[in-house]
């Protein structure tokens, strides 16, 4: 029988994070600080709008781009958080999570032989999806004395000829990284130097906990026609299982993203859309609520780190703290393990999202407070055990 | 002169969870323990916080109780109005709580007992003999779904999985 695979996608390691966590499901009391997704459920006035569209019998496909109500709300929404300004018509596309805008813009933009730049540590998908698009993922370690902020240097020691992209992701998962405005611009400005293209997946732009509004790198000077904002509902709303996100960008590129949606999907889940209107349009409240909780779960971790004599760069987005376990001497994975056999908690090695991820671990704060009390109250008797 | 917004954080997060520690409370917000606990002491002192206690699911234990809900319609007397009435009713230990309302009667009252019987024989021998008092309504709790904002359920496992 012939091999019925690509060899291509053969080449394509599993991603990190389910691996290790397959250990976790099969043991009995053990405690995850490792899931990446918000413990509140949907508000229950969007749920609500899901449950009131099945009932009026919207069932149908809506068109591709998406229902035009929920590209209005979307437009409205990303004006008066981030204060820019999309055509509903043409510059907006509603998808299947995030998750699809990014393999879309990928595809829509790269062919092969492109270099698309990816600073590291990230999520787990982007490296894979520029190599499915059929381009060459250049990664770059970000620094911890950084913040884990993209520095300029950084970005032109691996600019090449080839280089067509830049991805960029922030607040971060995982180090909960955010950058602002002065930081962006120093990247910007270089973007349009070297003549390239941004995609900037901002899912956490409403986890940010600076004190100031998220600061897209698409509302800066000469960044609109060169940027694809991904962003949606997952984080912000605590709707994950809903799967729906969206793009933002200049039409010609978003064009031809829709073309593979249509293809490949024809269109974002409608019960979804219908509740994503309301939440775009009502639930800002719902998002400062749970920002806060969000925020005072990362300061109490934070000092609770600091108690333990564990350095832990103070993150100011997303859901994750990102602490340095390095001198403990053994790998994150290491750590993990052991961390997970001898205290039953489970936490994600930091080297799961890249090699610069090495020596940290990813804590997600997405747990009530008495979850994460109980854990690091382990986690404290675990260093307890280890040479300093 | 008690800071404000620090107040108000704190009885946010204590109306939700009073058994928090002062110096939990403070990582919570960024604030030093020491100011937290005074405070805390300041609000106390001062009748803003009132009280502390523990939601009981009593429904889940062995023992029996019942709770009922009264109407209760009043005329109210010169001079003191309806405060006079009320505190006749208050001071029962049964009465759990007692609210002056709008709408068709006067105060909603709610009381605990061991059994309906027991309620009912307080609102028949001392609440409807209240001088004052003109009327009253017994609605018994059945169940209860939700109460001071927590949900009355099972406590729910966690089903998310971690893959992203």
């Amino acid at each position: 029988m012939r091999n019925p695979l690509n060899s291509f996608i053969e080449d394509i390691p599993p991603s990190g994070i389910r691996k290790f966590f397959d250990i976790v499901g099969e043991m009995d009391g053990a405690i995850s600080l490792g899931v990446g997704e918000p413990d509140f459920d949907t508000p229950w006035h969007v749920r609500e709008e899901g449950i009131y569209s099945l009932v009026k019998g919207k069932t149908f496909y809506t068109s591709n781009a998406g229902l035009k109500s929920l590209r209005e709300a979307i437009t409205g929404f990303v004006k008066r958080h981030y204060g820019m300004s999309y055509d509903p018509e043409g510059e907006v596309l509603v998808t299947v999570g995030g998750s699809e805008a990014i393999d879309l813009a990928f595809r829509a933009m790269l062919e092969r032989g492109d270099e698309v730049i990816i600073p590291e540590p990230c999520f787990v998908s982007y490296k894979p999806c520029a190599i499915l698009a059929g381009a060459t993922p250049v990664t770059i370690p970000l620094k911890e004395e950084n913040h884990f902020k993209l520095q300029p240097e950084e970005l032109l020691s691996h600019i090449t000829d080839r280089t067509k992209l830049l991805f960029i992701s922030y607040p971060n998962n995982p180090t909960g990284a955010v950058m602002e405005r002065e930081d962006l611009e120093k990247i910007a400005q270089i973007v349009e130097e070297k003549d390239l293209y941004v995609i900037s997946d901002e899912i956490y732009s409403e986890l940010s906990y600076t004190g100031k509004p998220h600061v897209s790198i698409a509302s800066l000077p000469g960044m609109r026609d060169r940027t694809i904002v991904i962003n949606g509902f997952s984080k912000a709303f605590a709707m994950t299982g809903w799967r729906l996100g969206y793009a933002c960008g200049p039409e010609r590129i978003l064009h031809q993203m829709l073309k593979i949606h249509q293809f490949a999907i024809m269109c974002a889940p409608t019960t979804a859309q219908y509740a994503a209107v309301e939440a775009m349009n009502k639930g800002d409240d719902d998002i400062a609520e749970m920002r806060e909780a969000y925020n005072q779960r990362r300061r109490y971790l934070l000092e609770k780190f600091a108690e333990l004599g564990i350095p832990c760069f103070p993150a100011q987005g997303a859901f994750y703290l990102f602490p340095c376990i390095k001198k403990f001497g053994m790998s994150s994975e290491e750590f993990a393990m052991r961390l997970l056999e001898t205290e039953k908690v489970a936490v994600v090695p930091g080297s799961a999202f890249g090699d610069s991820g090495e020596g940290f671990l990813r804590i997600s704060y997405a747990y009530s407070l008495r979850d994460l009390k109980r854990a690091m109250e382990r986690i404290g008797r675990f260093v307890k055990t280890l040479p300093q | 002169m008690r800071d404000k917004v620090l107040g108000d954080k704190i009885l946010t997060i204590l109306e939700k969870n009073a058994r928090i520690t002062a110096k939990d409370l403070a990582a919570l917000i960024g604030e030093r323990e020491e100011d937290v606990a005074k405070e805390i002491e300041a609000l106390e002192d001062s009748g803003v916080i009132c009280g502390y206690h523990t939601m009981v699911n009593w429904d889940k234990t062995d023992n029996e109780k019942a709770d009922a809900f009264i109407e209760v319609k009043v005329a109210p007397q010169r001079g003191v109005g309806f405060e006079q009435i009320a505190e006749r009713i208050w001071q029962y230990p049964e009465v759990t709580s007692v609210y002056l309302i709008s709408g068709n009667f006067d105060y909603a009252v709610i009381i605990q007992g061991k059994s309906m019987r027991e309620i009912a024989m307080f609102v028949s021998e001392k609440l409807s003999t209240i001088d004052g008092v003109l009327s009253t309504s017994t609605l018994f709790i059945l169940k209860k779904y939700k109460d001071h904002g927590t949900v009355l359920e099972e406590p729910r496992k966690d089903e998310r999985i971690e893959m992203s």
